[in-house]
């Protein structure tokens, strides 16, 4: 644990950032592989392939999967899904102008979606603008999120529905990487369109950041007028691992309209850590991230919705055989398993002083192989405990699933 | 690793995910251990509206854009009603009024009911200067259908104002004014204009139409058309239900199982259902009634064990509030049924919240807070052995 405090204090009185945009994965050649890579670089640490002389590159990644699950005894079936369609284009304007988008289908046609579209300019090599649609930078899973990065069929429960990923907004913000030996520092700071009073106001029934992302408005007006402010700084050492500390914050309610005063500011304030490493003799994997929300929920409102939350994940990914199979060179088989956790209503009862529950705990043992790196195909067992608000006996959910996700 | 090997190992590894299946999923829980589910005998079509008003019940959360408040008390019917069982002080609610029975003359004020929460930007309601109130534990929904189809003659062949027959129990019905929406069940007895009260605490409410449009209203803010009236504003609005969601509702209510009594015949619960009938519990506990013709088949003419005789009765000063509902009496409460009594931990977050208010947390505290007319049987009880109170409350638990 010293170590990270090391690298907390190296990080935050550390100077001189600097950065620079890689412009190579923008052109049909080999990656610099001798380069550390950090969870911020993932929108760019994609396979693209780039037709003759278009200035533009593509790539994209598919997901589907069959899952049969039951809960309490009841299943809803033996069920086929296309969970996901996503489209990059990417294109470097200059050598130190680029712009990446990147669109998805998720479950057929039912969500649409920009995710990211921005444009980055590299203004000098301490510092780079970007602007546009932009993934705001809370925890890892936010940025890192491509299926076929994955072991395993479902997202985190703690990224996707306690943070809201993916979470994206209009916005600008400024970023920048410095390296140093077997170290790389960097940084991340924007300002966006943020939340919206859907996330104490929703059909969940408690605290839930991503309904704010049902407001499609967010992208050409700000809810309330106040930026959302979302900041992250990293370290990554290139045998210890990479360390991230995040915070995403700013005032969700609408307070005031045409001058008039409608209520106090309610902010909402998220903290997150996240850390990878391998491990140098095994090669395992190690991919966890934790978060906190905080919301200024009225006190005249009803506890179902939290003024607190935390939760997180931890993957652990194991090789077990590295070598050529069935004719791919570079195939590889895991075994895994993510372990998971959200209490998405910390706190007690005002009537009585007992905990509010409402929290979930998963465990999902994963099989994965990966014929080439860019694809896998996932066989998971996932197991669901989830208390209600009151504590009282669990319901549990626990099934199988197979599927694959590829980049193409 | 050669092809075959691969092959091989696949298919090994599917076929013992699917040979594991029924092992590592997660199992029904045992039908007499929870009390949703429907009746038996239910027709394909009524088992379509059943899931239809489970889902009203259960799944619709209502939020300031869809019509929750401005005041209220719950988002929903099921965060009042965890699993169709007993709720948790967490949701009581709260009625006030007035001490006696000359009418509620705070209607105009918020009454009958208070809405303790409120959409952001609104203020709560606060009990008016003056005001009796009580506290409700909202009550299990389990097996509501069959204390529906009891007959109104059965209920009244039940009631004994004026302890005629010098029992020391004088069950009587309340005699309520009925809502216009209401449909008359088959039979139902009137008097002076005035009907047979039978759910609710202070038996208040005639059927489980007129509980479910008060809920929607008192409990949520939700207006309807059959209650058009706003809780905020007491001004007629568009409704925020439609009729067919609020039938759908009705319906799950009327067609959700009676739960089932577990362990009774295990010596320990048969002998404490005899020390029941001794003490004198069973004369306003009735443990069996028989429902009469009903508009859903499946629910008539039933023998089922509610432990009820849907009366009200003077519990004591112990229990009295000093409010009043309609013909109810501050100390008057409605017998509750013992069903599923056993199974309200398990809604309840763990614990117990018996009697009106959830004062009591125990069995034991429940009976012992029984006084006025159930004075005698509670005397009787605090009579009984440790050996056999604790027979008696196993009894109760496995109802």
């Amino acid at each position: 644990m010293k170590q990270y405090y090391l690298l907390i204090t190296l990080l935050c009185s550390t100077a001189t950032l600097y950065a620079q945009i890689d412009p190579v994965l923008l052109r049909n050649t080999p990656k610099d592989t001798a380069e550390m890579k950090m969870n911020m670089d993932a929108i760019y640490n994609r396979p693209f392939l780039q037709l003759g002389k278009l200035p533009v590159a593509l790539g994209g990644y598919v997901e589907a999967n069959y899952q049969y699950l039951k809960e309490n005894g009841i299943s809803e079936g033996h069920q086929f899904q296309m969970r996901r369609l996503t489209l990059f284009v990417s294109s470097a304007i200059s050598k130190r102008i680029k712009f990446l988008s990147e669109i998805e289908f998720e479950d057929g046609t039912k969500e649409i979606n920009i995710e990211f579209a921005s444009v980055d300019f590299e203004l000098s090599p301490l510092l780079n603008f970007r602007g546009g649609v932009v993934m705001n930078p809370i925890g890892a899973f936010n940025q890192n999120h491509d299926g076929p990065k994955w072991e395993f069929i479902d997202r985190p429960i703690s990224a996707t529905q306690m943070l809201p990923a993916t979470w994206s907004n209009v916005g600008f913000g400024i970023f920048g990487k410095k390296y140093v030996k077997d170290w790389v520092y960097a940084y991340e700071a924007y300002f966006t369109n943020g939340f919206d009073d859907q996330i104490i106001n929703n059909a969940e029934g408690k605290t839930f950041l991503p309904a704010s992302k049902t407001n499609a408005d967010r992208f050409e007006e700000s809810f309330n007028g106040s930026p959302l402010f979302t900041g992250k700084v990293a370290v990554k050492n290139r045998k210890i691992g990479e360390l991230g500390l995040s915070y995403m914050g700013g005032i969700y309610n609408k307070y005031q309209e045409d001058g008039l005063t409608l209520d106090k500011k309610r902010p909402v304030n998220v903290f997150a850590i996240d850390f990878n490493t391998t491990l140098p003799k095994s090669k395992t994997y190690i991919n966890g991230e934790w978060a906190w929300v905080h919301v200024d929920v009225p006190d005249t409102y009803t506890e179902q919705f939290g003024r607190n939350q935390q939760g997180g994940f931890v993957d652990i990914v194991q090789p077990v055989i590295k070598k050529p199979m069935m004719g791919f060179e570079k195939a590889v088989l895991n075994v895994a398993l993510r372990l998971e956790y959200v209490d998405w209503n910390k706190g007690s009862f005002k009537s009585t002083g007992g905990n509010i529950s409402d929290e979930v705990f998963a465990f999902v043992p994963a099989i994965s192989w990966r014929p080439t790196p860019q694809t896998v195909i996932r066989l998971n067992y996932r197991h669901n405990t989830q208390h209600d608000i009151l504590g009282n006996p669990p319901s549990k959910i626990a099934g199988f699933q197979f599927g694959f996700s590829t980049y193409f | 690793m050669n092809k075959k090997r691969m092959v091989m190992g696949l298919l090994i590894t599917i076929l013992l995910a699917a040979l594991a299946c029924d092992k590592i999923l997660p199992g029904k829980p045992a039908d007499d251990s929870i009390l949703d589910g429907p009746i038996d005998g239910l027709t394909g079509e009524q088992h379509q509206m059943f899931l239809r008003g489970d889902v009203a019940f259960n799944d619709d959360v209502f939020t300031a854009t869809n019509g929750l408040g401005p005041l209220f008390v719950s988002t929903s019917c099921g965060s009042c009603h965890a699993g169709d069982g007993k709720g948790h002080p967490f949701t009581t609610l709260t009625r006030f009024g007035q001490t006696d029975s000359t009418g509620n003359t705070f209607m105009q004020l918020g009454g009958p009911q208070l809405q303790n929460r409120a959409i952001p930007s609104f203020m709560p309601e606060q009990i008016p200067a003056g005001a009796a109130f009580s506290k409700f534990t909202p009550p299990a929904n389990t097996g509501l259908g069959f204390l529906d189809a009891v007959p109104d003659n059965t209920i009244l062949s039940l009631a004994d104002e004026h302890d005629a027959d010098g029992d020391g129990i004088s069950g009587r019905v309340n005699w309520i004014t009925l809502p216009p929406y209401i449909t008359h069940r088959p039979g139902t007895v009137e008097r002076n204009n005035k009907y047979i009260g039978r759910f609710g605490k202070k038996a208040a409410v005639y059927d489980l139409m007129q509980q479910t449009a008060n809920a929607y209203n008192q409990d949520m803010g939700i207006v309807s058309s059959y209650e058009p009236y706003d809780s905020y504003t007491h001004a007629e609005i568009d409704p925020e239900v439609t009729n067919q969601k609020v039938l759908d509702l009705v319906f799950y209510l009327r067609t959700l199982k009676a739960p089932i009594q577990r362990n009774q015949h295990d010596a320990d619960v048969i002998s404490g259902k005899q020390l029941f009938l001794n003490i004198g519990c069973a004369k306003c506990h009735i443990p069996e009634l028989k429902t009469g013709d009903y508009s859903i088949p499946a629910l008539a003419n039933k023998t089922f064990q509610p432990y009820t005789d849907l009366l009200l009765h003077d519990m004591g000063p112990g229990l009295n509030d000093g409010y009043t509902e309609g013909g109810a009496m501050p100390a008057e409460w409605r017998t509750p049924p013992l069903w599923g009594l056993g199974l309200s931990k398990n809604s309840q977050g763990g614990q117990y919240f018996l009697l009106h208010d959830g004062r009591a947390t125990t069995i034991e505290a429940a009976i012992k807070g029984h006084g006025g007319e159930a004075q005698a049987s509670n005397a009787s009880f605090q009579k009984l052995s440790a050996t056999d109170q604790a027979v008696l409350i196993k009894f109760l638990e496995s109802l």
